[in-house]
């Protein structure tokens, strides 16, 4: 009984010792993050890592999105709802919480692990070592790149796949919806409210900040070994899906 | 008289409720090469993350030229004064991946001088043929050998010119051919640069080829520290079982002739001699002998 209580306050001490340490590399970015004009090149190389290799995947999602939509309001509008409103629900939903949300997954699948694979890697390898002995500061060099390019990159990548969900619902609907083109895309406007896509769009930098944050953690907590890598990996890519839908629900009590 | 430069006063680390070092003391002499051996897992590399500030000792202190830059309450900002008078060859090279190879050595003299970057690029090539190779500037640290990439690691240590150079079992990881040229590189480095040497290693044959001194770690404690020769000369039988690379002692030990090596009978003073063996004027210690059920 004694010793299951011990092991509880040890398992409590340590999720505060990791908060605090998450805490931690947040403030060491913050403060570096004005140093990147000294060395731009590496904030690029990122921003072509996190962004521009990025987009054939996020371009594949967005059109299964828009058409899913699509698919999905049509069938539950049948008979109940006018299908003039089905251009709005496609609209709204791409704008507001499709396209940003599966945006920020597919990403975060994709670069958060990545990040905690390159920094669980250069942990492992002594590289992060062999730059604190050559006083170069990893933080500034290796991760404060990172977050910042995945703070610019991801609204970027959401306008992409909002465009690429748009043609798709609209492509789907000439094809295979029974609704004329000019009643669909009456729908697509009505309501339109310019407000819904910058919030829409500016969430995803702070989603793009959490799966930067939460590769970055996990790649320097990670565990020597090929297992530690893995395991490394697994925990950020749950941890930022788990913090995207936490901080969207946060934005959207706050701002709507 | 050579000067002290680096000195380990006390030093202790835990990891937990593990005490790797209990109590380390060791004088770094000006330009010289020491070696530290032992065992793995005796607290080698524990050492050396000292040194170089990557980790704090729990006790004690490190002095280099006179000044405490690591101890328990020794602000990181002390030694980060002084980290650039240090440079360290790491066991696997711990090149960065993502960089060339003239990147790796370029990269810290671009963001810590103020050298042109064609000073820079003389630099590299200086570093590299310094080292032994020529024209893998623009190569990737995965398209090089092992011993290729411990020769780029050293150039990039080097680059910024540090007084003392550590080296983390610089030729556990090579052939013996590689071995050979690293250990000259390192004796290239004290004639060229009086460069001040620490090396890890359980390499004998290397330690016996470059160290002007030697220091020995067990269990966390420095239990030998001299000269080659004084180490070889060494009646301790953990440390001739160590240096000769035997599992069991009376391996060690050999034959008679190994023995009168290490046992100087002169040197038994004789008044004290009658008196302990009660007039046996004559001492030959006999190897004991091997039976089947020792081996």
């Amino acid at each position: 009984m004694v010793r299951h209580k011990h092991q509880n306050l040890e398992h409590l001490i340590d999720f505060f010792a990791a908060i605090s340490r998450f805490a931690e590399i947040i403030r060491d970015v913050i403060i570096r993050a004005p140093l990147i004009f000294k060395n731009p090149d590496l904030t690029i190389r990122q921003m072509r890592i996190i962004g521009i290799e990025s987009i054939p995947l996020v371009i594949i999602t967005s059109i299964f999105i828009g058409a899913e939509v699509v698919v999905q309001a049509n069938f539950q509008f049948q008979g109940l709802v006018p299908m003039r409103y089905l251009g709005f629900v496609v609209s709204k939903s791409l704008i507001s919480e499709l396209a940003p949300v599966i945006t920020a997954f597919v990403v975060s699948s994709r670069i958060s692990t990545g990040i905690a694979a390159e920094l669980g890697s250069m942990k492992n390898s002594e590289q992060l070592d062999a730059m604190t002995c050559l006083s170069l500061d990893s933080t500034r060099y290796i991760i404060v790149p990172k977050v910042i390019a995945s703070i610019i990159m991801l609204p970027v990548l959401v306008i992409i796949s909002e465009f690429f969900g748009y043609m798709a619902s609209i492509i789907f609907v000439h094809f295979f919806i029974d609704v004329t083109m000019n009643t669909y895309l009456e729908g697509l406007r009505l309501f339109f409210s310019p407000n819904d896509m910058i919030l829409g769009v500016l969430k995803t930098s702070v989603f793009g900040g959490i799966i930067a944050f939460c590769g970055a953690y996990f790649g320097l907590e990670c565990a020597k070994g090929a297992e530690g890598i893995g395991d490394a990996t697994t925990r950020a890519v749950m941890l930022s899906a788990i913090l995207i839908l936490i901080f969207d629900f946060v934005i959207a009590i706050l701002f709507l | 008289m050579k000067d002290t430069i680096l000195k380990l006063e006390h030093v202790k680390k835990n990891f937990g409720p593990k005490t790797v070092l209990h109590d380390v003391n060791i004088e770094i002499m000006r330009g010289e090469i020491t070696c530290i051996i032992g065992q793995s897992g005796h607290g080698k590399s524990v050492i050396l993350k000292n040194i170089m500030g990557l980790m704090k000792p729990d006790g004690g202190r490190i002095i280099y030229n006179g000044k405490v830059i690591s101890s328990p309450i020794t602000p990181d900002s002390e030694y980060d004064k002084v980290r650039q008078k240090f440079g360290l060859l790491f066991q696997g090279a711990a090149l960065f991946d993502s960089m060339t190879v003239g990147d790796n050595i370029g990269f810290t003299l671009r963001e810590r001088t103020n050298l042109t970057e064609d000073e820079i690029q003389a630099r590299i090539r200086n570093g590299l043929s310094m080292v032994g190779l020529h024209n893998i500037e623009h190569q990737m640290p995965a398209e090089l050998s092992g011993g290729m990439r411990s020769r780029v690691g050293l150039a990039r240590a080097v680059a910024m010119e540090p007084d003392i150079m550590l080296y983390d079992e610089p030729t556990s990881a090579l052939d013996p051919i590689m071995s050979d040229k690293i250990n000259d590189l390192i004796l290239g480095l004290r004639q060229k640069l009086n460069m001040t040497s620490i090396v890890i290693t359980h390499d004998m044959s290397s330690a016996y080829k470059i160290a002007d001194r030697i220091c020995m770690l067990h269990n966390g404690k420095i239990i030998f520290q001299g000269t080659p020769a004084q180490i070889r000369a060494s009646r301790n039988s953990y440390i001739q079982q160590f240096i000769s690379g035997k599992r069991k002692l009376f391996y060690a030990m050999g034959a008679d002739q190994e023995m009168d090596k290490q046992v100087n009978l002169s040197s038994i003073h004789k008044e004290a001699h009658k008196k302990t063996f009660g007039g046996v004027t004559e001492l030959k210690v006999v190897p004991k002998k091997r039976t089947v059920g020792d081996i």
